[in-house]
C-alpha cells in the first residue's frame, strides 16, 4: 500500500504545486508581452475612425504655434494602420494632405499632396524618428500600436491616474527608431496607456508623454482627448488635443490612396 | 591693545600656533566646496545685454554649444570609401555623447533630390559599405556645391572635414556636465585613432573651450604655484640669509592661501579662469609683510638686542605700515567689484581677503614661530649692502636737472601710446598656442572656418511669415551681402534650403534654384522637407516654433573686437537701409566677448577712480599733508597709464583682463610712494634737512627695502605671466611691468620732482611740521629696518 500511495501522493503534490509554478515561471519578458497583446486585443475592431486634431507647440521661450489637422484612419489587420491627414492650419499649408501606410517594422509608405504645386510627392526617407510637423511628437509616437514593433519587459506595478498600472518597458525593433526604450504605464482594468517615458539613443531621458481625459466610444474603444508631450532636453512641449471622434463611418481602402489624397480637402 | 597682542603672542607662542592651525584648518576645509565652473558664460553678469540677447535667442532656436571633431584623413582626401565609412561610424557614435541633441557631418547631411515625382531626402552617405571609388567624384561635387557644408563641414580642397555635435547641457551641475562630454569626446577620438591610426582628429567647439578654462587654470596652479614657492624660497634665502625666517614665511603664505581658498569655499565662491589665479597673487602679496618684519628684527638683533625684544620691536615698528599697505592693496583689489565680469569681482574679493589674512598671520603666528625657531644673525654690514642705494641717491640728486625733464618726456611719451592700444577679446586667443584647444581651433580656422560667429535673428512679424516671398528675398539678399564681405567664411541660411527644395520640386532643374514667388509654395516645400527629416536634424536651429522668425548664422575669419563691433553695426545698418520693416537682432558668444572689454573698461574706470579716491584719502591722512597727498597722485597714477603705453609696444591689444590691472596695481604701487615720501618727510620735518639731504636719507633708509619687495612682486607676477591662460598671463605681465615702472618713477622721477618743488624751502610744510605727532605717524608708516629709522 505504502508503495502505491507514495507515488500517487507525489504525483498529486506535483500537480498541485506545478499549477502555480507555471504562472510563476512567466518571465518579465513574457508578462510584458502578454500585457501588450491584451492591450492591443481590447482595442481591435474599431474598423475606421475620423477625428479633429489640434496641436499647440511651445518653445522654451514660451512662444506658441498652432496646427489643426483632420484625420481619418483605417484599421488593417496584420499590418500597421492607414491614415490620411488634412492640414487646416497654419494657413499657408491649408489643404496639404498626408497619406501614410504604417508598417510595424521598416519604413512607412508616405505621400504628401501639395496644393500649391498641385502634385503628390512621395516622401522617401527614414524619418520614423523625425518630428511630425515640427512638434515634439515623432511619427513613431503617432502611428498605430503593433505588438511586433517592440520587445517587452514587465517591470513592476505602480499607482497611476488610471488606478494601478503595469509598468512595461518596450524596446523598439526598428533600428531607425529614435529610442533605445520606452517606459509605459498601462492601467490594469482597461489596459489604457497613461504615461510613456522615452529614452533617446544614448539612453538618456528624452520626453514624457501623458494621456488625459479618456472617453470610451462604442462601449469599447478608449481614446484620450488630450496628450501632452514634454521634451526634457530642449524644454519644448506639444499639447495634442482631439475632438469629434467618429468610428465605423464606412471608410475603405479606396479612401486611402494617392487619388483620394488629391481629393481630400 | 596692540602691545598686549604682541606680548601674548610672544609669551604663548605654542597656543597662538595651535589656535591658528585649528582656525586655518577649519577655514581650509571649506575648500572642498570650491569647484571650478567651466562655462564661458561666467564671464558675463546676468544683466549683461549681449548675454541676455544671446540667451533669449538660444531659447527661441536651439542652443549652439558644441563639440567639433576636425578630421584630417591621409593624403588629404576626405572622399574615399574608407574615410567616409570612418566618418559615418563616428557620426553614429556621436549620438552617444552625453546631452547630444544633434549631430552634423558630411555623411548624415540631408541630401535632397528628385526622382520622377518623388522627393528623396536621405543621408548623403547612407551605407558606406556599398560605396566604391566611382561614387567619390559625385559625392565630392555634391558636398562642395552645398553652401551648408562648404567651409563649415568640408574644406574647399576636400581635405579636412568637421563633425559637429550639438549638446544641450542641462546646466544643473556644470561642474560635471562639461567634463562628462569632454571625456566621451576624447574617448571617441582615442578609439577612432586606434582604428584609423593614419588619420588626425582634433577637438574644438564651445564645450572644449569651456573645459579648457578649467584645465588650463588647474594646470597653472599645479605648475606655477610651486614655481612661485621656489622663487620665494630661493629669493628669501639668498637675500635675507635665513632658513627659519624663510620657513616661517612659507607657513604664513600657505596659511594665507589655504584660509583664503577655504573661506571662499565656505562663502559660496566658485573658481573661474581669472579667480583661479588667487593663490599665486596671495602668495606674492603675502611675502612683503614677512620681509618687513624679518628685516627689522634682524637689524635689531645685529644691534645686540635679544631675540624676543627684537621681534617685539619689529612688530611695534611695522604694525601700522604693513596694516596700511595691506589695506590699500585690499582696497585696490576690491575695486574689481566694479568690473562687469563676475570672475574678476571674485578675484578681487578673494585676493583682498587673502591680503588681510596674510596681515593677520604676519602679526600672530609669524612672530610666534620666530620666537620658537632658532635664529642666527649673519654678520653683514648694512652699510655695504646700502652702498648701491647711496650711490643711486647721489646720482639722482646730481642729475636731477636732467632727470626731471627726461623722465617727464619718457613718461609723457609712454602715456601717449596708451590710447593706441586696440580693444580685443578673442576667446580663442585666451589660450596660448601650447593649449590643444587653441591648436585645434587655429587648425580649423586655417582650413575651414573659425569660431567667430554672429547669429542674426530676423522677425517677420507674423506666424509663418518667413514664407512670404518679400521676407525670403530680404533674408536671401542679406545672405548674399554677408557672403560678399571679405571676412565671411560661411553663412548658414534657410534660403539655401528653400532654393534647393524649389529646384528639387522641379526635377532638379538648376534654373529653379531660386526663391519661390508664392508664400504657399515655400510653406509647403518646407513642410514636406521637415516631415522628411530624421530625429535631431530638424529645422529648429534655423526657424522658431511658429515660423515667424529665422536665424542666420555667419562664421567669420578671425576678427578683433573692434572689427566685430564694426561688422555688427554694418549688419544693423544693412537692415536699416534694405529691410527696415523687419526686426533684427545680432548676438553670439563672439560678440559677447567683443563687447565685454569695452563694458569692463567703462566700469573699471569708475572702480579705479573710487579706489584712487579712497587710497588718496588714506595717504593724505597717513602723510598728514594735503600737499604731499596731491604730489603722491603722480607716482601712484602714472605707472598704470605708462604700463598701458608700454603694453602698446609689447602687444597692443587690451581687453577684459587688462582692464582690471589699473585698479589692481594701484593698491600695490602706492606702497612704494608711501614708503619713500614718508621717509623724505621725516627727514625734512624731524631733522630739518633740505630737500636734497632728505632724498639722500630716503634712498638710504628705504631704497633697499623697496627694491627687494618690488623684486618679489615682479617675480611673482612674472611667474603668473607664464600661464598658458592668456587672460592671466597678460594680467600678470602688465601688473609686473606696472609695479616695476612704479619703482622707477619713485626712484628717478619723484625725488627730482620733490627737490624741484621744495627747492629753497629750508623746511617744507611748516604748518604741518608744528605737529610733532605727525612725524611719529609717518615714521611708523614708512619704517622698515634701516639704521636711521630707529627711534633713538
Amino acid at each position: 500500500m505504502n508503495l502505491l500511495i507514495n507515488p500517487l501522493k507525489s504525483v498529486l503534490i506535483a500537480a498541485l504545486v506545478s499549477a502555480p509554478m507555471v504562472a510563476l515561471a512567466e518571465t518579465p519578458e513574457e508578462k510584458g508581452m502578454a500585457i501588450s497583446v491584451e492591450s492591443k486585443k481590447r482595442d481591435l475592431g474599431w474598423q475606421d475612425m475620423q477625428a479633429e486634431m489640434n496641436m499647440v507647440l511651445r518653445n522654451k521661450q514660451g512662444q506658441e504655434s498652432i496646427r489643426e489637422i483632420r484625420m481619418k484612419s483605417l484599421e488593417i489587420n496584420g499590418d500597421g494602420d492607414k491614415s490620411l491627414s488634412v492640414f487646416d492650419k497654419p494657413r499657408d499649408v491649408k489643404g496639404t494632405a498626408f497619406l501614410s501606410f504604417s508598417h510595424p517594422v521598416g519604413a512607412d509608405d508616405q505621400w504628401l499632396y501639395l496644393p500649391a504645386l498641385k502634385r503628390v510627392k512621395r516622401i522617401a526617407s527614414r524619418n520614423k524618428s523625425g518630428p511630425f510637423m515640427g512638434s515634439e511628437f515623432a511619427y513613431e509616437d503617432l502611428s498605430s500600436f503593433e505588438v511586433e514593433k517592440y520587445t517587452y519587459k514587465y517591470l513592476r506595478d505602480d499607482a497611476c491616474e488610471g488606478g494601478t498600472c503595469f509598468v512595461v518597458e518596450q524596446y523598439p525593433v526598428d533600428k531607425n527608431s529614435g529610442y533605445t526604450r520606452r517606459l509605459v504605464w498601462l492601467d490594469q482594468s482597461e489596459y489604457r496607456i497613461w504615461k510613456i517615458d522615452f529614452f533617446d539613443r544614448k539612453n538618456s531621458p528624452l520626453k514624457t508623454l501623458t494621456y488625459h481625459d479618456y472617453q470610451q466610444y462604442l462601449g469599447k474603444h478608449w481614446r484620450s482627448d488630450l496628450m501632452k508631450m514634454v521634451n526634457h532636453q530642449t524644454g519644448k512641449s506639444t499639447d495634442l488635443s482631439w475632438k469629434s471622434y467618429q468610428f465605423k463611418t464606412g471608410l475603405s481602402d479606396k479612401d486611402f490612396n494617392k487619388n483620394s489624397l488629391k481629393r481630400a480637402r | 591693545m596692540r602691545d598686549r597682542l604682541f606680548r601674548f603672542v610672544l609669551n604663548h607662542p605654542i597656543w597662538v600656533i595651535l589656535l591658528t592651525i585649528v582656525l586655518v584648518f577649519g577655514a581650509a576645509s571649506g575648500a572642498k566646496n570650491l569647484v571650478f565652473k567651466s562655462d564661458y558664460r561666467v564671464f558675463f553678469s546676468d544683466e549683461n545685454p549681449q548675454l541676455t540677447a544671446f540667451e533669449s535667442m538660444q531659447r527661441i532656436y536651439s542652443k549652439s554649444d558644441n563639440v567639433a571633431f576636425i578630421i584630417s584623413p591621409p593624403e588629404g582626401k576626405v572622399f574615399t570609401p574608407r574615410t567616409l565609412g570612418a566618418i559615418q561610424e563616428l557620426t553614429e557614435e556621436a549620438w552617444q555623447v552625453p546631452y547630444s541633441t544633434r549631430v552634423d557631418s558630411i555623411t548624415n547631411f540631408q541630401h535632397t533630390w528628385s526622382e520622377e515625382d518623388d522627393m528623396i531626402v536621405e543621408d548623403l552617405v547612407l551605407d558606406s559599405t556599398t560605396l566604391t571609388d566611382a561614387d567619390m567624384p559625385r559625392l565630392q561635387e555634391i558636398a562642395l556645391n552645398e553652401p551648408m557644408l562648404l567651409n563649415k563641414l568640408i574644406s574647399p580642397q576636400a581635405h579636412v572635414t568637421v563633425l559637429n555635435v550639438t549638446v544641450q547641457l542641462p546646466g544643473i551641475n556644470p561642474v560635471v556636465e562639461v567634463p562628462e562630454v569632454v571625456a566621451k569626446a576624447r574617448d571617441m577620438r582615442a578609439q577612432f585613432l586606434e582604428k584609423y591610426p593614419d588619420m588626425e582628429v582634433r577637438l574644438s567647439g564651445m564645450v572644449m573651450m569651456n573645459n579648457t578654462f578649467a584645465e588650463s587654470s588647474l594646470n597653472d596652479n599645479a605648475t606655477l604655484v610651486p614655481i612661485m614657492f621656489g622663487v620665494v624660497l630661493l629669493g628669501m634665502i639668498f637675500l635675507l640669509r635665513t632658513f627659519s625666517g624663510t620657513f616661517a614665511t612659507v607657513i604664513v603664505i600657505m596659511f594665507s592661501i589655504a584660509g583664503t581658498m577655504g573661506l571662499a569655499g565656505w562663502t559660496g565662491f566658485f573658481l573661474t579662469g581669472p579667480s583661479a589665479s588667487t593663490p599665486i597673487m596671495v602668495l606674492t602679496l603675502a611675502v612683503a609683510d614677512c620681509v618687513h618684519i624679518l628685516t627689522t628684527m634682524f637689524y635689531e638683533m645685529r644691534q645686540g638686542v635679544e631675540k624676543k625684544k627684537a621681534i617685539q620691536d619689529s612688530l611695534k615698528i611695522n604694525f601700522q605700515p604693513i596694516f596700511l599697505t595691506s589695506v590699500t592693496t585690499a582696497v585696490g583689489f576690491l575695486s574689481l567689484n566694479f568690473s562687469d565680469s563676475p570672475p574678476f569681482r571674485d578675484l578681487g574679493n578673494m585676493v583682498a581677503m587673502g591680503v588681510m589674512l596674510a596681515f593677520v598671520f604676519s602679526v600672530t603666528i609669524f612672530p610666534a614661530m620666530l620666537k620658537l625657531l632658532p635664529i642666527k644673525v649673519a654678520a653683514i654690514s648694512d652699510e655695504d649692502r646700502n652702498d648701491l642705494m647711496h650711490k643711486l641717491g647721489k646720482v639722482v640728486i646730481s642729475k636731477r636737472k636732467v632727470l626731471l625733464p627726461g623722465m617727464a618726456v619718457v613718461m609723457a611719451s609712454l602715456v601717449l601710446f596708451t590710447p593706441q592700444n586696440e580693444l580685443n577679446d578673442d576667446f580663442v586667443k585666451y589660450f596660448d598656442t601650447s593649449v590643444p584647444f587653441r591648436q585645434a581651433t587655429d587648425y580649423m580656422q586655417d582650413n575651414l572656418s573659425g569660431m567667430t560667429t554672429m547669429e542674426i535673428s530676423i522677425e517677420s512679424g507674423e506666424a509663418s511669415g518667413i514664407n512670404k516671398p518679400e521676407f525670403l528675398k530680404a533674408v536671401g539678399d542679406l545672405t548674399d551681402w554677408l557672403r560678399a564681405q571679405p571676412e565671411t567664411d560661411h553663412v548658414n541660411s534657410i534660403t539655401d534650403t528653400i532654393k534647393r527644395l524649389n529646384k528639387n520640386m522641379h526635377s532638379d532643374d538648376d534654373s529653379y534654384y531660386t526663391l519661390p514667388q508664392e508664400r504657399e509654395l515655400s510653406a509647403q516645400y518646407l513642410l514636406l522637407y521637415e516631415m522628411s527629416l530624421p530625429y535631431g536634424l530638424d529645422l529648429n536651429n534655423q526657424l522658431n516654433v511658429d515660423k515667424s522668425s529665422t536665424r542666420l548664422i555667419g562664421t567669420f575669419k578671425n576678427m578683433t573686437s573692434t572689427e566685430q563691433i564694426d561688422l555688427e553695426a554694418k549688419i544693423y545698418n544693412w537692415f536699416a537701409e534694405n529691410a527696415p520693416q523687419y526686426k533684427a537682432e545680432v548676438a553670439s558668444t563672439s560678440l559677447m566677448f567683443a563687447h565685454i572689454g569695452q563694458r569692463n573698461i567703462s566700469s573699471m574706470l569708475i572702480g579705479t577712480s573710487v579706489a584712487l579716491l579712497l587710497i588718496s584719502v588714506m595717504l593724505g591722512l597717513a602723510l598728514r599733508s594735503v600737499r604731499y597727498g596731491f604730489i603722491s597722485l603722480i607716482p601712484n597714477l602714472a605707472p598704470a597709464v605708462m604700463g598701458f603705453g608700454l603694453w602698446f609696444l609689447i602687444d597692443g591689444q587690451v581687453g577684459l583682463a587688462l582692464s582690471v590691472v589699473a585698479g589692481m596695481t594701484l593698491g600695490i604701487v602706492v606702497d612704494d610712494t608711501v614708503h619713500f615720501l614718508s621717509k623724505y618727510l621725516y627727514a625734512r620735518r624731524e631733522r630739518g634737512k633740505d630737500s636734497q639731504q632728505a632724498v639722500r636719507y630716503a634712498f638710504a633708509s628705504v631704497g633697499r627695502a623697496l627694491w627687494v619687495t618690488t623684486l618679489v612682486l615682479v617675480a611673482g607676477f612674472m611667474v603668473l605671466a607664464q600661464s598658458s591662460f592668456k587672460l592671466n598671463a597678460d594680467m600678470g605681465l602688465l601688473t609686473a611691468l606696472t609695479i616695476l615702472i612704479a619703482l622707477i618713477v619713485d626712484f628717478l622721477f619723484l625725488p627730482p620732482l620733490l627737490m624741484n618743488l621744495d627747492n629753497g624751502d629750508k623746511v617744507a610744510d611748516t604748518t604741518e611740521d608744528n605737529d610733532a605727532d605727525s612725524s611719529n605717524n609717518l615714521e611708523n608708516k614708512g619704517d622698515t629696518h634701516e639704521p636711521a629709522n630707529q627711534p633713538a
